[in-house]
């Protein structure tokens, strides 16, 4: 009987020949990846908990200001400041302002192949690239750093064979959301969700990381797919080499085996206030929104600014709509400048920001008021996610999303 | 004995402790805002000893481990729910709150109900009522019983 991936990315970690879900084992973390959202409490269990505090291996530690920067208030200014101080005095390596954490990781540090923590629930985007990252709290983010270890329940997977290609006008947006809606919110709890399949070809590294980002939706541990040579590309344009190429063996087991037809995918949106409340976006038609966001590290890559650039070249956004555009990270935000798209953005009338979770986070930017609507290519629309308990999140692709801004209601870009 | 707040299927981690509490300082600073969505007086009326009682997917969405400590900070006992999202419940063991699946209890009980928890025996007292819940693996069970990851790090 054969091993998934999943499976064989714990077992090399673990250093045996096998595992099986079910299993729990003690494996070798090889990057832990931490945001500004808890690291301040990690710091603090260092400093006061831990009867012989130490960094097992300071090179395997990320640390990522992305949460809330620039500062908006002085008790944020208080706990960047402990990061940033640690982080200097350890010698670990430090962002700040540069993007979102999991678009920094992506850009500069995931490879093939390695077993990922990250404080946050996103880092199963790193599947993306054959990565099996996931999301730890800042305990078992401690843990690991003192020990360079940590325990994992190897979980089942759920596979995803994608085969055709997406429609125009569709994007992966559509395809996770639509996938969550179908498996529901905890469809995919304790398990990885691995996506294959010759569908899995047509998709760029920007459409793999918006799916693999999004699987915690539905509950999933990780999410993997196999690096083939449209990842390996994007890493070797980064001056990277994989750790180890893993892929499914054929008698592996699965928990569950979906087909998908990217070809059958059409625009849809999830409704307020779960992300596995998903209808088609043209049932949402006429839905008056107040702001539009197109960013975070789901769609805030430079593919996303030129599908909401795009449908912007020529028109203006609606004068009731506040329009963010994020960019996902620095690198994109320079490459969106070259092309031209800032610029269009501005000129329709949009906010562009800094590059941060901004909106998605709904703490430092574009906070939501009471009662107001948001249209969103952020990851979350829980109940007060971006502001205000009593306001409402759709999420929707770039398309949709700018689309929607330029109308004032909810469309989609055909409409247009 | 204690008192149980009951919560709905799919409490997401935003409403367990919402986003612009978290970069506060202290755990100690954020505890009185849990749940301020969806019961603002929660905080005040919790009283240590106190447990949680929620349907399906309990503590999904973000990794913030600020969710099980404001709760444990607030003194609950612990959280009963039908299941828990993954990261949650990991989360949970490791800073030393009981998390417990029990399948019956969400619906027996309301708000304002009295309950007894064992522990050791796995068994939920309501009035005349017997629930049994789920028993932890014993590799978190063994977590638990030494207070928590860091605990059972000091002591290796």
């Amino acid at each position: 009987m054969g091993m998934t991936m999943a499976e064989k990315i714990i077992a090399a970690a673990a250093g045996v020949d096998k595992v099986r879900s079910g299993e729990i084992h003690t494996v070798e973390v090889d990057r832990l990846m931490s945001n500004d959202g808890t690291t301040h409490l990690t710091i603090d269990m260092y400093n006061t908990k831990l009867k012989h505090p130490h960094i097992a291996d300071v090179d395997k530690l990320v640390w990522i200001v992305d949460h809330n920067v620039p500062a908006d208030s002085p008790k944020t200014a208080a706990t960047h400041k402990k990061m940033r101080d640690f982080a200097k005095e350890h010698g670990i390596t430090f962002y700040e302002g540069k993007g979102v954490c999991h678009q920094i990781m992506m850009e500069n540090h995931v490879r093939p192949g390695e077993l990922i923590f990250g404080a946050d629930s996103h880092t199963c985007a790193y599947g993306a690239l054959g990565a099996f990252g996931t999301g730890v709290g800042c305990t078992d983010y401690l843990y690991a750093m003192v020990t360079g270890t940590s325990w994992v329940l190897v979980p089942e997977t759920l596979r995803f064979y994608l085969t055709g290609r997406l429609p125009e006008g569709v994007y992966a947006r559509d395809l996770i959301l639509t996938i969550i809606g179908n498996i529901g919110a905890n469809g995919a709890n304790y398990k990885a969700m691995e996506f294959c399949g010759p569908g899995l070809a047509t998709l760029t590294m920007s459409d793999r990381i918006a799916v693999c980002n999004l699987c915690v939706e539905a509950g999933a541990k990780t999410a993997l797919m196999e690096a083939d040579e449209v990842a390996l590309a994007y890493l070797r344009e980064r001056g990277r080499e994989p750790k180890a190429l893993y892929a499914s063996d054929e008698d592996a087991v699965y928990a569950e085996e979906y087909h998908v037809d990217l070809s059958t995918i059409t625009p849809v949106v999830a409704k307020p206030h779960f992300v596995d409340q998903v209808a088609g976006a043209k049932s949402c038609e006429g839905i008056p929104i107040h702001q539009a966001f197109l960013g975070s590290c789901n769609n805030g890559r430079l593919e996303d600014l030129r599908v909401g650039a795009a449908l912007l070249k020529g028109r203006k956004v609606h004068p009731m709509v506040r329009f963010l555009v994020v960019p996902a990270s620095q690198e994109v935000y320079q490459e969106a400048l070259k092309e031209g798209l800032i610029q269009t953005f501005i000129q329709a009338g949009a906010i562009v920001m800094n590059a941060n979770c901004s909106v998605c986070w709904g703490s430092c930017q574009g906070v939501l008021g009471q009662g107001e609507v948001l249209i969103s290519t952020g990851t979350r629309n829980f109940k007060g996610r971006a502001g205000h308990p009593d306001s409402s999140v759709y999420l929707g692709s770039a398309a949709t999303v700018t689309a929607s801004a330029i109308k004032g209601y909810i469309t989609t870009a055909d409409t247009l | 004995m204690g008192k149980i707040f009951k919560f709905h299927t799919d409490v997401d981690t935003d409403q367990i402790i919402a986003s612009q509490y978290l970069l506060y300082p202290t755990v100690d600073e954020m505890k009185s805002y849990a749940f301020e969505s969806l019961d603002p007086s929660f905080a005040e009326q919790v009283r240590p000893g106190d447990f949680v009682v929620a349907g399906e997917n309990f503590g999904c969405g973000s990794s913030r481990e600020q969710a099980p400590a404001v709760l444990k900070a607030l003194g609950i006992k612990a959280v009963i729910a039908q299941s828990f999202a993954r990261i949650f419940y990991r989360n949970a063991i490791n800073i030393g709150l009981p998390v417990i699946i029990c399948r019956e209890l969400h619906d027996a009980v309301e708000t304002g109900d009295n309950m007894e928890l064992s522990l050791t025996d796995g068994i939920v007292t309501v009035g005349e009522r017997q629930f049994s819940c789920t028993k932890l693996p014993a590799y978190m069970q063994g977590i638990l019983d030494q207070g928590g990851l860091i605990a059972s790090l000091n002591k290796e």
